[in-house]
């Protein structure tokens, strides 16, 4: 755990009995059977905005703490562990677009709503099933998008879509003429959503610099594995605890050297896991070239939250495979953080162009 | 978030800076500028030329090669943010820290914590001028991993031990003038029959026999004791509390070998750059696909784990001092060691299995030895293994085997 400052540590304590008291991960399996298509319950989400989780990434200006975005990850990586349902993440990736590229007007309009919680915002950027910033067709002329977005995270509900186009970031009102969406329906059972926009109205955001969307996606990144840093620390102590008190053979699954020197390697992982998921919080706080950090980030929690998802089910047996168990929901979260915002792949051939080779 | 530091202390830390400069100006001779720590190699003693000599001697004599040890026993006294600037300013400048081994590694941190008064001013000294060589006298042929089961015994004769046995791994012991050892000073319990002794290699009755690894080199020796003295004033702590003394020990050792210290760190020219010449490029990346995917991957797990070192060492630092959690550093940081060393074997071809002769480079050769001698590492200070039973035992609370 990184060095926090006392204001932290009760951030992380605060959220961390949230979860555990408010948001076990029995109400995420309340959410997931209601299936209503938003993809979280909207009376939680107002909880974590009174608690001021909305806006720890929105300026005090317009209403949010400022608080930073390790403050954020500590959240997000607790809401992890109970894999609790909420548009936290996308909101906040979406008020950073407006933060670090809107004008005045375009932050008083929305980083206020979206800091109190009345406003879900999104971004909207893939056009495929496939993460490719390099390939966005989406186009405006004359104030006006047009493209279709694949798979938007909280798309069902947004109120404001962060859009991106091939000549920048657009703001589009979730309920503007030309916007129609269509729930895509995925193994997380989160909302995700085709959106279409059809001459919509879009405003520009046009500052923040020439790789806007860059910087946005890099906080996407590791926003992802902060999530994802969550589970698989879950997964890991949850999978732990049930080798300590599984019986067969007479012995206490725990007591084999096999299944011990597995847990000894699952475990210095999600160290290495934490310590890139804590350098890419770090380096967008430190306000300096965040790229590289943001895909160590996102790599290491796609390796390692991969490998942890499966051997949660494998260390569990048969009950790991039982939907009673709550073993399927990391295992189905995870794949979708997974392939989000850039896969191991991608990620590994944009390293490597990066560093020159 | 970071907090600044007092005026106050910024300016007297101005200070320091200050005097560490003139320091380095009047003592660290360019010449030496970027040459490693030649003498603190456990390869053996490399012929100290007189430049070498004077810059071991300024360095030890300030107390500065072993920055934060106290004073009063031949240590800097400094503080940590003393120790950074010391590092920071040696850095700029080229310089690097002539005391090392495994005096300034292993022994002397366990030696501060556990030793008696006169044994710290006895041996101390000699560690932080770099003029005593250590080496260590853990691991016997039927005690390796099961290390507690050593045999080698200490008889108590009165005011001195007698000792008789074997010891086998002994790193650099042909070139040590001391030996800190594992003994058995009673047969009847295998953890508290342990004492932690120390005993001089020129005693008569110590024999060294260097063994030649695959590598072709011979770091390491078997050590043989034949009716050794060794005087009572000697033994570290209590009768029977070698074991702990060890394991703390063995704890300085895993953070040193697992490169979060400054012994594995990866010289030389990047896999990249390597890759590059050996495979070619198009397009500015390197020509086969796969073999730039797994150096990605490497570049970021190597990045990944010097984040975890630093991060582990500042939280057993806050938690005052090292901890189980070495055993990770020294897992990972060993196998990304010996990863490295096949990416470059596989990167170079047949030019890069070269063992001796017309044709080679001396890097390409020195490469060959390195990834050789490289499969020691997680075998050594504890395999990998044991440090897994380690993690899984003590960490994670996974109980003994039945």
């Amino acid at each position: 755990m990184a060095v926090l400052s006392e204001e932290q540590t009760m951030l992380r304590d605060m959220a961390r009995d949230w979860t555990s008291n408010e948001s076990p991960v029995n109400a995420w399996r309340k959410v997931r059977d209601a299936d209503d298509g938003a993809g979280f319950d909207a009376s939680v989400y107002g909880e974590m905005a009174q608690m001021g989780w909305s806006g720890i990434v929105v300026p005090e200006a317009y209403g949010g703490s400022d608080f930073g975005w390790l403050s954020l990850g500590l959240v997000i990586e607790e809401l992890g562990k109970t894999v609790t349902a909420s548009p936290l993440a996308a909101s906040a990736l979406a008020a950073s677009a407006i933060a670090l590229g809107g004008s005045d007007e375009q932050k008083q309009k929305w980083l206020p709503g979206i800091a109190s919680g009345e406003i879900v915002a999104t971004l909207a950027v893939d056009e495929g099933p496939r993460h490719d910033p390099d390939a966005i067709k989406a186009s405006v002329s004359g104030g006006k998008l047009s493209g279709a977005k694949a798979f938007v995270a909280e798309g069902d509900s947004a109120g404001l879509f962060v859009v991106a186009a091939a000549d920048g970031l657009y703001l589009v009102a979730g309920d503007a003429a030309g916007v129609s969406r269509s729930r895509r329906h995925l193994t997380d059972f989160r909302s995700h959503a085709e959106v279409s926009f059809d001459s919509a109205d879009a405003d520009k955001l046009a500052g923040g610099g020439d790789d806007l969307l860059g910087k946005v996606l890099d906080r996407a990144r590791v926003l992802a594995a902060a999530e994802m840093l969550g589970m698989a620390g879950q997964a890991f102590e949850t999978t732990l605890a049930y080798l300590k008190q599984r019986v067969q053979f007479g012995q206490v699954l725990a007591t084999f050297q096999a299944l011990q020197h597995r847990m000894a390697n699952l475990y210095s992982d999600i160290e290495l896991m934490r310590s890139a998921v804590e350098a890419g919080l770090a380096a967008i706080d430190s306000g300096g070239d965040t790229r590289q950090a943001a895909i160590l980030a996102k790599v290491k929690a796609n390796e390692v939250g991969h490998l942890m998802s499966r051997e949660m089910v494998q260390l569990h047996g048969g009950i790991g495979m039982t939907d009673e168990y709550d073993a399927g929901f990391y295992l189905k979260r995870m794949r979708v953080l997974e392939a989000m915002w850039g896969n191991t792949a991608a990620l590994r051939d944009r390293f490597a162009t990066l560093n020159g080779y | 978030m970071a907090t600044l530091a007092e005026p106050q202390a910024g300016s007297a830390l101005d200070d320091f800076r200050a005097e560490v400069r003139s320091f380095l100006e009047a003592n660290f001779p360019p010449s030496l500028k970027g040459k490693g720590n030649a003498l603190a190699s456990v390869e053996g003693p490399t012929r100290e030329t007189p430049e070498m000599t004077a810059w071991r001697k300024a360095m030890g004599e300030r107390g500065w090669g072993t920055p934060t040890w106290p004073k009063e026993y031949g240590g800097g006294g400094l503080s940590k943010a003393e120790a950074r600037v010391l590092a920071d300013e040696m850095a700029r400048v080229g310089a690097w820290n002539p005391i090392g081994g495994m005096g300034v590694m292993m022994f002397g941190p366990t030696l501060l914590e556990y030793g008696s008064e006169e044994q710290k001013r006895e041996h101390i000294p000699g560690i932080t001028m770099g003029e005593v060589r250590w080496c260590q006298g853990y691991s016997e042929p039927n005690a390796g991993s099961d290390l507690a089961n050593l045999q080698t015994f200490a008889a108590d004769a009165g005011d001195h031990y007698v000792v008789n046995g074997q010891k086998t791994w002994t790193s650099g012991g042909q070139w040590a003038d001391k030996c800190f050892c594992l003994v058995r000073t009673d047969k009847s319990d295998k953890h508290k029959g342990i004492s932690f002794l120390l005993i001089d290699m020129t005693a008569p009755g110590v024999e060294v026999k260097p063994i030649k690894m695959i590598s072709g080199m011979s770091p390491f020796c078997e050590t043989f004791f034949t009716d050794v003295k060794v005087p009572k004033e000697n033994l570290v702590g209590q009768e029977g509390q070698g074991w702990t003394i060890g394991k703390r020990l063995l704890q300085h050792e895993r953070t040193n070998l697992s490169g979060g210290g400054s012994r594995l760190q990866m010289s030389g020219p990047s896999l990249a750059d390597l890759a590059k010449k050996f495979v070619g490029e198009e397009d500015g990346k390197i020509a086969d696909r796969d073999l730039r995917a797994r150096i990605a991957k490497w570049e970021m797990d190597w990045r990944a784990f010097q984040l975890t070192a630093m991060r582990v060492m500042a939280e057993s630092k806050a938690a005052g001092g090292v901890s189980e959690v070495s055993s990770i550093l020294k897992t990972i940081g060993t196998k990304l060691g010996q990863e490295r060393s096949e990416l470059i074997i596989e990167i170079e071809g047949l030019q890069g299995l070269g063992w001796e002769g017309e044709g080679y480079s001396q890097e390409e050769l020195n490469n060959v030895r390195a990834w050789l001698f490289g499969k020691a590492t997680t075998i050594y200070g504890g395999s990998t293994e044991v440090q897994n039973n380690i993690i899984a035992k003590r960490i994670l609370g996974m109980l003994d085997h039945q």
